[in-house]
């Protein structure tokens, strides 16, 4: 082919590649308060649209554990008075608590509303008699080697529990089915799902992301870089 | 049947890029979809696996997309790009449906490229700040994923459009033909791109065309 003719037209196009970039690294400020905007604005229906909205599922493994209530149990050791196995049927008996929260993932999702049922860990840890240096509770997940660990003040709060409902069901398998840690004004990493043993220890240490540079005390908007 | 006339529409380097591309895109695709949605995610659940399927292939992609780009510049890529980015009266009737002779390229699919450029920026960014803001809390900004979900959203509504108009509208899916083979019948060029079809038939003309796009 012969040289191309002079260029015609003006390159608006480069402009509008430009503005497109711009307008999307500037969202890195504004997209948030943006989506909260546009939440509250469109009706119930279109909500649903909106990106980013709802559960992520995040694991750690190959495949998520299995619940089987026949053989389920939940240890309860370590620096007790009387270290405990709980079947599913003896944790749903203990006294029941409710709450709705907020869930805050560090990666910048959040799911409003949460209706969670469980068993504040002042019941749960009154069954065992922490010994006077307990200071932290240590959750192990099934998921190996997922773990974390909150102190026991932190346990201790009205709004933390040992969860088996989610939104009216029975906790699924995706959300830690049967028992999870919930843990509102943390991110959702110390909110361990798939629990299956709760050790007393006397001091917090690292669990799975904490040994990756993750905050141990997660506070929600004042932690990990927050 | 008279023998069929063809016209090359793309270079094996814009081939190259544009598969390159596209392959990409649907792996990267797929394994985030796995990534973001619950149902697919408890299906899937190996969630390493699929984690490290979507970056080692946002690694290639952006290697290969860059190094493409480099080595075609030399190879015409240089005077698409120019193609793709000018805008003139044209282009302004076609969008308006009044008519407006395209060239190689009209004024929807310019607006496509520049978009899908402008994406593939913006993802291999927020892509970047996803993966390096797990090492680095300095850099995991509360927007990132709401910035590389939202790219998610609007390059669905732009593959939409692009396969409708590829593979199923019948008056343009002629145009696949150009990106597999890289030539197009000459006639269809005729009817959808008629300034670039009868600049590429008879390179005499250039003069013509050129004091037409100055006229235009």
């Amino acid at each position: 082919m012969s040289p191309a003719p002079a260029p015609a037209g003006r390159p608006y196009g480069r402009a509008a590649f430009l503005l497109v970039v711009a307008g999307g690294l500037s969202s890195l400020a504004w997209a948030s308060p943006a989506l909260r905007l546009l939440d509250s604005l469109l009706p119930g229906g279109a909500k649903a649209l909106l990106p980013s909205q709802g559960w992520r599922i995040y694991t750690i493994g190959d495949s998520m554990p299995r619940f089987d209530p026949g053989t389920w149990r939940l240890r309860i050791d370590g620096l007790v008075r009387r270290p405990r196995e709980l079947g599913y049927d003896e944790l749903l008996r203990l006294p029941r608590a409710e709450q709705t929260s907020d869930f805050h993932c560090v990666t910048g999702w959040s799911v409003g509303g949460v209706r969670w049922a469980g068993v504040r860990f002042r019941d749960l840890l009154a069954l065992t008699g922490p010994l006077p240096q307990a200071h932290a509770l240590r959750f192990v997940s099934a998921e190996n080697p997922y773990e974390d660990t909150l102190t026991l003040a932190q346990a201790l709060r009205a709004d933390a529990m040992l969860a088996y409902e989610m939104d009216g069901q029975p906790l699924s398998r995706p959300h830690g089915a049967p028992v999870r840690v919930v843990m509102p004004a943390m991110y959702g990493y110390k909110n361990v799902k798939w629990v299956e043993r709760i050790e007393l220890v006397a001091h917090p240490r690292d669990g799975f992301w904490e040994k990756l540079g993750y905050d141990r005390d997660a506070w929600v908007a004042h932690s990990n870089g927050a | 049947m008279a023998p069929e006339r063809t016209i090359r529409r793309f270079s094996r380097t814009e081939r190259a890029l544009h598969w390159a591309h596209a392959t990409a895109f649907f792996v990267l695709l797929g394994s985030g979809l796995v990534l973001y949605l619950p149902r697919l995610s408890e299906l899937v659940a190996r969630r390493n696996l699929i984690k490290d399927v979507h970056l080692y292939t946002g690694l290639a992609w952006a290697t290969l997309i860059a190094l493409l780009l480099v080595l075609g510049l030399g190879h015409g890529l240089r005077e698409t790009i120019r193609e793709l980015e000018r805008f003139d009266a044209d282009d302004l009737r076609w969008l308006l449906r009044r008519g407006g002779r395209a060239g190689r390229f009209n004024a929807g699919q310019k607006l496509n490229a520049i978009a899908t450029a402008a994406f593939a920026v913006l993802f291999a960014i927020s892509g970047f700040l996803l993966w390096y803001g797990e090492r680095d809390t300095r850099f995991r900004l509360a927007n990132t994923i709401l910035l590389h979900d939202g790219l998610m959203y609007a390059s669905l509504v732009l593959l939409a459009g692009h396969l409708y108009l590829s593979l199923i509208h019948p008056s343009t899916r002629h145009a696949l033909r150009g990106i597999t083979h890289g030539t197009v019948d000459a006639e269809w060029a005729g009817r959808h791109h008629p300034r670039w079809a009868a600049l590429a038939e008879d390179p005499t003309r250039d003069s013509l065309v050129c004091e037409e796009f100055r006229n235009g």
